[in-house]
């Protein structure tokens, strides 16, 4: 049980009485409250974990947007609707980070004091994970026909499977070092996949 | 949770009993509708027509005709009549080539601003003038059909709009006289039409060719929500691209450049091929008289050879649905279903390459023309009755900043939830810089010029500094209308600069009051009476509020202090019921102030309870101990 005396205390806006941080709603007068500086995992009910059921965050996203979306308060006041666009934005930016694996990964890393930051130029600095890089890149460039690009894609989406199992273990063993690697694979892989992908495409056209 | 209990006796405040309607502003046609208790109707004119052309003629007193009384007009006087207007809602100069010769009126744009305007009937009109003509005569039907007065409304408009042409959009409603309480996605209103209508669940797609536009969304539907998971179109493909198509066939048949032909030649060869497509819907060929230079000639178009006309249009909105859903991460064939919208959607040619694509047959029971205004009418009950479906949509064009060499740095990805805002830090490049310009673009190419400019505005007064020192954090914030806010703010001193995003190519807020001013349209007394209804609207508020407050801590009042308070509400009663604005704001001050120390007593019971490791229940359970051993 967590103490009670962590619980913060704000004002209502609305009935001047107090609402513990985290309430939507004021208990005692009804009004919607600001979103507050809560966690993603917190925001929608979650434990703060990697794993998770899709289906079952779907449905919290829809029970709080049905709750807080601007659309339910186009007659209330504008204190109301401006307050409830916060909210509305706070759970679209929760359940944005948390229903992709990666993001959720590197969400949850960041609470753990770990930044990934492939995206930024900065080659995977792990050998395994440069080794792979170059490997598959090199394929690509040798894959001419569209059932080789096929190929390719199917390899690199199993590879994206096996990771983010691998993450998801790594997580669960409180490895956040090796889950910090494995993000960064991850990173590759899904980006390596969209070029593959684009490259598909474009040789589907062309036929 | 949330529950609204009017005590005995008291009657709840006065709402303004005008139904909120739906406007599906087309580009060739526009229709009104109203829902009452989830059943949505068209509303039609005296003679029981349902669509209204969106075709506008200007007499010589500056007044406007509507409809079809201004398409009989088109030929005779084309230099007062327009059409298509949608077409150049919220577009500037540079936009014109894109719908170059596609258009079937004469263009001025305006050096000063670079916004598009028209000449018609020796006036100067913008697109956002012609629209607000067209809302005004939807507006006015609707209030002849219901016998009420109407004063909100939601519109419609394509997925793909911009930032800019959905402003223009919300500008032209209020010239009209009309608060728009939300813009909505015309194949999300479809989308609702139908899945209400069916109580359908699971993956469906909406398919949508208007006149001028064309659409692709992929929703998921569940138990009353419509999640919109990726949308796509062109804002410039649709149906008059048909008929250009068909009337070029015929003008190279006739051996005629397009060049040589009069305003009103033009629009004639519009209206035949016009004809003919239409035509070819049932019939496998047909034959049409071209009438040009004074001489008129005999063609006859077979389905194959329109077919081939319109293959490349066609072809090309297959891509655009294949890279939708691949932006949704789905294959075509795991669509539930796939919704048609659109007059269009009556050509056979698309009919069948939706069907081809997506694997089945296309839902069309609903009329194509009106489901989106039915769709719309629905969510204008919804957000004024109340409801439980609920839209989430998303945006259907990346947002970004222009940054060094050009490039542009996405801040917002297409596809995203809305409501959303993010954030992101830039810095200076020279040292001592002062200044930062926020050039503020939307779509998807990598180079600025490439995208939509938005706007572009400078964040002035940094402090300064060596370069890369100033921490200047750019803030993107859409609402659910679509509508984006951009705000610049240097992090070490607090500079702030903050704009809503007027598109470059909008109109500027003041003209938009001037033309207010001017349309007669009773603006003072709109923007009155809105206000009023705000301050009702917060009285009720108030009111309920301090009542849960007095009857959940009933125990925190002092002696006499519930009897003020309960004569400030009364007070605030009293000047709802009236329609003096400042006097409810007043009572809603002296109520506040009347109720403030025991506001305070009571936030200092929660204080002490969590300080205390006690939940507020148990204090109370104290309090109530105490009340019960003390006197009475």
């Amino acid at each position: 049980m967590t103490a009670e005396s962590n619980i913060q205390v704000n004002v209502c806006w609305s009935c001047h009485g107090g609402v513990r941080e985290g309430q939507a709603f004021c208990e005692t007068c009804g009004a919607v409250q600001p979103p507050g500086q809560t966690d993603h995992f917190a925001r929608l009910g979650l434990d703060r974990q990697f794993d998770l059921n899709p289906d079952d965050l779907q449905t919290r996203y829809f029970a709080l947007q049905r709750a807080l979306h601007p659309d339910r308060f186009a007659s209330r006041s504008e204190q109301e609707r401006a307050i409830s666009m916060q909210q509305s934005t706070s759970i679209n930016e929760a359940f944005e980070t948390l229903k992709d694996p990666l993001r959720r990964a590197e969400y949850l890393l960041s609470l753990g004091g770990f930044t990934v930051n492939a995206e930024t130029g900065n080659l995977p600095t792990d050998p395994a994970v440069l080794a792979e890089a170059m490997e598959t890149r090199e394929a690509l460039m040798e894959a001419e026909t569209a059932a080789a690009v096929a190929d390719l894609a199917d390899d690199v989406r199993t590879r994206a499977e096996t990771c983010r199992a691998d993450l998801a273990m790594a997580f669960a063993g409180s490895d956040l070092a090796r889950a910090a690697t494995l993000a960064t694979r991850l990173k590759y892989l899904e980006k390596f996949g969209d070029e593959v992908r684009r490259r598909q495409a474009t040789l589907q056209a062309a036929q | 949770m949330l529950l609204e209990i009017h005590e005995p006796g008291q009657t709840p405040l006065p709402h303004e009993s005008v139904s909120a309607i739906g406007i599906d502003l087309g580009t060739t046609n526009s229709v009104v509708a109203v829902s009452q208790s989830g059943k949505p109707e068209v509303i039609c004119d005296e003679h029981g027509v349902a669509l209204l052309p969106s075709v506008v003629a200007y007499g010589d007193d500056g007044g406007a005709t509507v409809g079809a009384a201004a398409s009989a007009l088109i030929q005779e006087q084309p230099d007062r009549v327009v059409s298509s207007i949608k077409r150049l809602m919220g577009r500037g100069i540079d936009d014109l080539n894109a719908v170059a010769g596609t258009l079937p009126f004469d263009v001025a744009t305006d050096e000063r601003d670079g916004m598009v305007r028209l000449s018609l009937a020796g006036r100067t009109l913008s697109p956002v003038e012609i629209s607000a003509d067209i809302l005004r005569a939807t507006r006015a039907r609707a209030e002849t059909g219901l016998g009420r007065e109407v004063t909100r409304a939601v519109i419609t408009v394509p997925a793909y709009f911009d930032d800019a042409a959905r402003t223009a959009t919300k500008d032209a409603a209020r010239l009209a006289g009309l608060e728009v309480l939300r813009l909505v996605n015309e194949p999300t209103a479809a989308a609702l039409a139908y899945g209400l209508d069916q109580g359908a669940e699971g993956l469906y797609a909406v398919y949508d060719l208007g006149g001028g536009t064309f659409d692709i969304s992929v929703l998921r539907l569940e138990k009353g929500v419509f999640q919109v998971l990726a949308t796509g179109g062109d804002a410039a493909l649709g149906g008059d691209d048909f008929d250009h198509a068909i009337a070029e066939h015929l003008l190279s048949a006739r051996g005629v450049g397009e060049g040589t032909l009069s305003a009103g030649e033009i629009k004639s060869v519009l209206a035949t091929a016009r004809a003919a497509k239409e035509g070819l819907t049932t019939a496998d060929s047909v034959s049409v008289e071209l009438t040009v230079g004074g001489e008129t000639t005999t063609h006859t178009i077979d389905r194959a050879t329109f077919e081939q006309l319109i293959a490349a249009h066609v072809g090309r909105t297959i891509e655009i649905c294949r890279q939708v859903l691949d932006d949704a991460g789905f294959a075509p064939d795991e669509t539930k279903g796939v919704v048609l919208v659109g007059g269009s959607t009556r050509v056979p040619a698309v009919h069948n390459a939706v069907a081809d694509f997506f694997g089945g047959r296309p839902l069309g029971n609903i009329d194509p023309d009106a489901v989106v205004a039915l769709g719309a009418a629905l969510q204008a009950e919804a957000l004024t009755a109340g409801s439980d479906t609920l839209l989430l949509d998303v945006t259907p064009l990346s947002l970004g900043l222009g940054t060094m060499g050009d490039l542009v740095e996405k801040i917002i990805h297409r596809n995203t939830p809305i409501p959303v805002a993010r954030a992101q830090e830039f810095t200076t490049y020279q040292d001592g810089q002062t200044g930062m310009i926020i050039h503020v673009v939307q779509g998807e190419r990598e180079m600025v010029d490439q995208n939509r400019s938005l706007a572009k505005f400078e964040l002035t007064g940094i402090p300064p500094m060596v370069a890369g020192a100033a921490r200047i954090r750019v803030t993107f914030a859409v609402d659910a209308d679509g509508l984006l806010t951009v705000t610049a703010r240097e992090e070490t001193t607090g500079t702030e600069s903050k704009v809503e995003v007027k598109p470059s190519y909008g109109l500027a807020e003041g003209v938009i009051e001037r033309m207010l001013h001017d349309s007669l349209a009773h603006a003072q007394e709109d923007v009155t009476r809105r206000l009023l209804t705000e301050a009702r609207v917060d009285a009720e508020r108030v009111i309920l509020a301090t009542r849960a407050a007095l009857t959940a801590d009933v125990a925190l009042l002092e002696n006499g202090e519930g009897a003020v308070i309960e004569s400030a509400i009364a007070t605030v009663e009293t000047a709802a019921a009236a329609d003096d604005r400042d006097a409810i704001q007043a009572a809603i001050e002296a109520l506040d102030h009347a109720a403030q120390p025991f506001a305070q007593r009571r936030m200092d019971r929660s204080i002490a309870a969590a300080l205390g490791g006690k939940s507020i229940d148990a204090i109370d359970a104290e309090l109530q101990n105490t009340e019960n051993t003390g006197p009475t």
